[in-house]
């Protein structure tokens, strides 16, 4: 229990209109355990980054509680808490050399000169960027920029560190290097971290859990696995990954499952979450790679189609399938195609998934 | 209303914050705020009781009523030319190729560092009853250069260099490669100056024209010297009144009157034309479009400009010649007489402006930065208000200021008159805006979330202003310091009324002695003048490059 949000709500209004407010955040709730690193996940203006700060202190919330390590730090200045943020424009101090950045919040706790030097001397060998220690900041690449923030924000032993799309300045393969790096340090000094991103890719890589959040409210807060295979609602599954959806209606609900039918067809899918009724419609939900493509054979395949387009990308195949009896494209990969073959397009084939994989939300 | 409670306790959390914020709300509500009360207070209370008397009296007297509309005539044609020359001026510095860019620069800006005065005493040493031209040269016994002519130019040499540092900053900021565009697209010269680069200035135009109304009536030094008995204005016959016949409340009358129609431009500035701003005056220079001015055209500028050029070279000398002529006009032998008196008998006055413009400037130049980062980055109850007057003294004509602060200042429990403090804090208060503005374009240019940081990080806000924000701004304070010290040691017009036998100013003195026409005394004292403000300029420079020389131009630009 080192970060805990109890019912967090931020309305924002709008200075020259007071009547005008906006629900940047809604009755948000999470709790973060000690050493973990959880991520906010959500596109553009979902309120992601206003959480951040209201955890930070720089935005007061308009209700709930913020609670830190087992105390309520609703009235304290960002000052008095005990986080670390990077920022996503990472915020160096232009006028102060590389160490006299790393070093700041040690100075201002009037440790003496010579242990902040080893201190910083010592985060800079475990970060491997020692020889920068007298550069400015306008002589250092944009990964250096950012090495020099987490060094600044960790070198304080924080009880949280915050950190707000801190990878967006960086170029994709600097990027990859930097999330793996994050999380490597994250895990070295085992302090617990709130992360903030719209990149999935990077949210599945760093991430203990992940929140999606969207408009403001919390979609679902889970491991990446649950996350990915097992999305509490369309839009998490829409947003995370790609997606296939097959409407159906509900047959019978047991302990073991849902039984419903689609295209004509009673399927079993085990289901997670959610009681469903007879008779409900719902959408059966499948990732691209857990259809299972094949030549048109004799017998009843879960649905027939044509192959529309293919896309050949190394390791794997993309194909747009059209179905028989829906209007949707459905998006296949297969993978080894080396192995596993071709279709042409234009090439018919049947479909068909191992209900393991699927999952069935309420339409 | 919730919002502003967790403010206000946020702000208890800070004890620092809200000292701060307490001690400067007080000093701009008793050193603004209260003197403008005053003259409103006195104007319509003049014997205790509330009466309209003393203003009706001031609307009704003929007399007063040709100088208000004489000030008004004057601020606007002020304003008009003076805007064009600023504008031909910048327009061809920014949009041409002419040789000697730099000198026309230098020419447009040199008036700003000398007293607001020196067109009007130069003037008056070349057409005026003992002037070289007029007398010497043309034998002429009477000239007619007081009055509306010779002022009207005066006030158009003082201050065109205003417009010209504002419209400057807008062509700049407006992209060549918009005209390009529009010649591009088949539009003739004079057309894309027409129908593409003028509507982009107008806001900028207007905003200059705005700026030079007010400061034009407020002036004081210029109407003083030439505008004589034929052609009054209204800020000299408040001035007249107040020391002339020791009418206190006849002088806040006037006052009053004047601060209307300098209100009304500094409110239509500052919500209206500075809403319309295209483009923030403070754009990076682009490189600038030749194209846009046919050779022929552009010719016919660098004449313009360089007979302004040969106008303004052709005055300072005339001062330099003149400080050192045994008596102007009618025995030109040199001389170092006038500079004998300069630095013995009015060397009081030099060492009190020294010491009042050198101890004002820094202090007003902290509070401006101080009060810039609490508006930009801090939240707290009456932010606007604060900003708003704070930037009130900038609207507020010096002959009101200056009439205020007797009025509020010479009775218990606050008795200043004749003091350091008095001209110390005017000063202080009157110069406020320009760090307030420096500051605040500034910061806004810092990103917050580097002062967030340091926050984070633990530091409360006064170490964040101390080790993050300040050194930031240095570059900007001391710009703005040059500035504010060129203004505090050239102001004439609120300083005169708080000017004592214990503590007096050059630029009083030169007033003084032109009024009692020892014409090489003023030149002499003015061309001191001239050399203390660049001697300062130029020590502030060094001490910068050398404290700050590696840093100074780079930090800037993360
Ligand atoms: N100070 C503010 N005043 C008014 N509205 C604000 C303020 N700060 C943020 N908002 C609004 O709140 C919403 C959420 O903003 P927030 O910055 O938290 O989004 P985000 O999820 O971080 O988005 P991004 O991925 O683009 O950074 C946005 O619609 C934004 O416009
Ligand atoms: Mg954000």
């Amino acid at each position: 229990m080192s970060v805990l949000l109890k019912h967090i709500t931020k309305i924002f209004k709008d200075p020259n209109n007071t009547a005008k407010e906006f629900t940047a955040v809604k009755d948000v709730n999470l709790d973060v355990h000690e050493g973990e690193m959880v991520t906010f996940l959500g596109p553009s203006g979902c309120g992601k980054t206003t959480t951040l700060r209201v955890i930070s202190g720089f935005e007061s919330p308009t209700e709930g509680e913020v609670w830190i390590s087992g105390k309520m730090v609703n009235n304290d200045p960002p000052n008095k808490r005990d986080t670390s943020m990077v920022f996503q424009s990472y915020a160096i101090f232009p006028h102060l050399s590389v160490s006299q950045n790393i070093g700041f919040g040690l100075d201002l706790k009037g440790i003496s000169k010579k242990e902040i030097r080893t201190q910083v001397e010592t985060i800079m060998e475990v970060m491997n960027f020692k020889d920068l220690y007298n550069r400015r900041p306008d002589q250092l690449s944009g990964g250096q920029q950012q090495r020099v923030a987490l060094a600044r924000a960790i070198i304080n032993k924080p009880k949280v560190l915050l950190f707000d799309e801190p990878l967006s300045n960086l170029d994709a393969k600097l990027r990859d290097q930097m999330r793996i790096e994050i999380r490597r340090i994250q895990q070295t000094f085992g302090i617990t971290s709130i992360y903030v991103t719209h990149d999935q890719d990077e949210a599945m890589t760093v991430s203990d859990r992940i929140m999606v959040m969207n408009e403001g409210e919390v979609m679902q807060i889970g491991t990446p696995f649950e996350i990915y295979s097992r999305p509490a609602n369309t839009f998490v599954s829409d947003f995370i990954g790609r997606v296939n959806f097959f409407p159906a209606t509900v047959i019978s609900a047991g302990t073991d499952g849902v039984v419903v039918k689609c295209f004509g067809q009673q399927r079993v899918i085990p289901s997670w979450n959610g009681e469903f009724v007879k008779d409900e419609q719902v959408n059966i939900v499948l990732r691209p790679e857990s259809l299972i493509l094949g030549k048109l054979e004799a017998g009843k395949p879960f649905a027939k189609g044509v192959i529309k387009r293919s896309v050949y990308l190394g390791p794997t195949v993309e194909y747009e399938i059209e179905l028989e009896g829906m209007d949707a494209l459905m998006l296949a990969v297969t993978y080894n195609p080396v192995k596993e073959g071709f279709y042409r397009d234009g090439e018919k084939i049947q479909i068909d998934f191992d209900p393991v994989s699927a999952h069935v939300l309420p339409r | 209303m919730k919002e502003k409670i967790r403010e206000l306790r946020l702000m208890a959390k800070d004890p620092l914050l809200l000292t701060v914020v307490l001690v400067i709300f007080a000093s701009v509500i008793l050193f603004i705020l209260y003197p403008l009360f005053k003259v409103i207070i006195v104007s319509v209370f003049p014997d205790g009781a509330f009466s309209l008397s003393m203003l009706g009296k001031v609307v009704s007297s003929w007399h007063l009523r040709t100088a208000f509309l004489n000030s008004l005539l004057m601020g606007t044609l002020t304003a008009v030319l003076g805007s064009l020359v600023g504008f031909i001026f910048a327009f061809t510095i920014t949009r041409t190729n002419i040789p000697c860019k730099k000198f026309f620069n230098l020419i447009a800006i040199i008036p700003i560092i000398s007293p607001p005065f020196i067109g009007a005493l130069a003037i008056i040493m070349l057409f005026g009853n003992n002037g070289l031209i007029s007398s010497t040269i043309l034998g002429l016994t009477n000239t007619r250069i007081y009055g509306i002519r010779g002022l009207l130019f005066a006030q158009v040499i003082t201050f065109f260099p205003v417009a010209y540092i504002t419209l400057k900053g807008v062509l700049e900021s407006i992209s060549p490669t918009l005209e390009d565009a529009a010649m591009d697209l088949g539009g003739s010269r004079f057309k894309v100056f027409r129908k593409v680069t003028l509507p982009l200035a107008v806001p900028g135009i207007a905003s200059a024209m705005l700026i030079l109304f007010v400061e034009t009536l407020a002036d004081f030094g210029n109407p003083l010297i030439l505008a004589g008995s034929r052609f009054s204005i209204l800020s000299v016959q408040a001035y007249l009144e107040i020391t002339g016949m020791y009418n206190l409340s006849k002088g806040a009358a006037i006052a009053f009157i004047l601060l209307i129609p300098s209100m009304t431009a500094f409110l239509l500035q500052k919500y209206w034309v500075s809403k319309k701003q295209y483009i923030t005056i403070t754009g990076k220079p682009t490189t600038s479009s030749i194209k846009l001015v046919s050779p022929r055209v552009t010719w016919i500028l660098f004449a313009v400009l360089s007979l302004f050029a040969a106008v303004i070279i052709m005055i300072y000398l005339t001062i330099i010649w003149g400080a050192f002529a045994n008596t102007w006009g009618n025995d030109n032998t040199l001389t170092l007489r006038h500079f004998a008196y300069v630095f013995g008998v009015g060397f009081g006055a030099v060492t009190d402006t020294i010491i009042i413009a050198g101890l004002a400037t820094p202090i007003s130049g902290i509070l401006g930065m101080v009060i810039a980062f609490l508006v930009v980055r801090k939240k707290f109850p009456g932010k606007h208000a604060l900003e708003f007057s704070s930037m009130l003294s900038f609207a507020v004509p010096g002959t009101v200021i200056g009439i205020g602060y007797v009025l509020a200042f010479n009775s218990r429990p606050l008795v200043l008159t004749g003091t350091l403090a008095i001209l110390l804090i005017n000063f202080i208060f009157r110069y406020v805006p320009v760090g307030i503005q420096s500051g605040i374009a500034v910061l806004r240019q810092v990103d917050p979330s580097i002062e967030e940081a340091a926050i984070d990080l633990g530091a409360d806000s006064q170490t964040t202003f101390k080790k993050i924000t300040l050194p930031l701004m240095i570059p900007a304070f001391f710009s703005g310091l040059i500035y504010s010290f060129v203004r505090a040691m050239t102001a004439i017009s609120a300083a005169i009324f708080l000017v004592s036998s214990q503590w007096n100013l050059m630029t009083v003195q030169i007033m003084s002695q032109v009024n009692s026409g020892r014409l090489g005394a003023a030149a002499a004292f003015s061309l001191v003048l001239v050399m203390i403000i660049l001697l300062a300029i130029l020590l502030i420079r060094s001490l910068l490059t050398y404290k700050y020389g590696k840093l100074g131009g780079t930090f800037m630009k993360i």
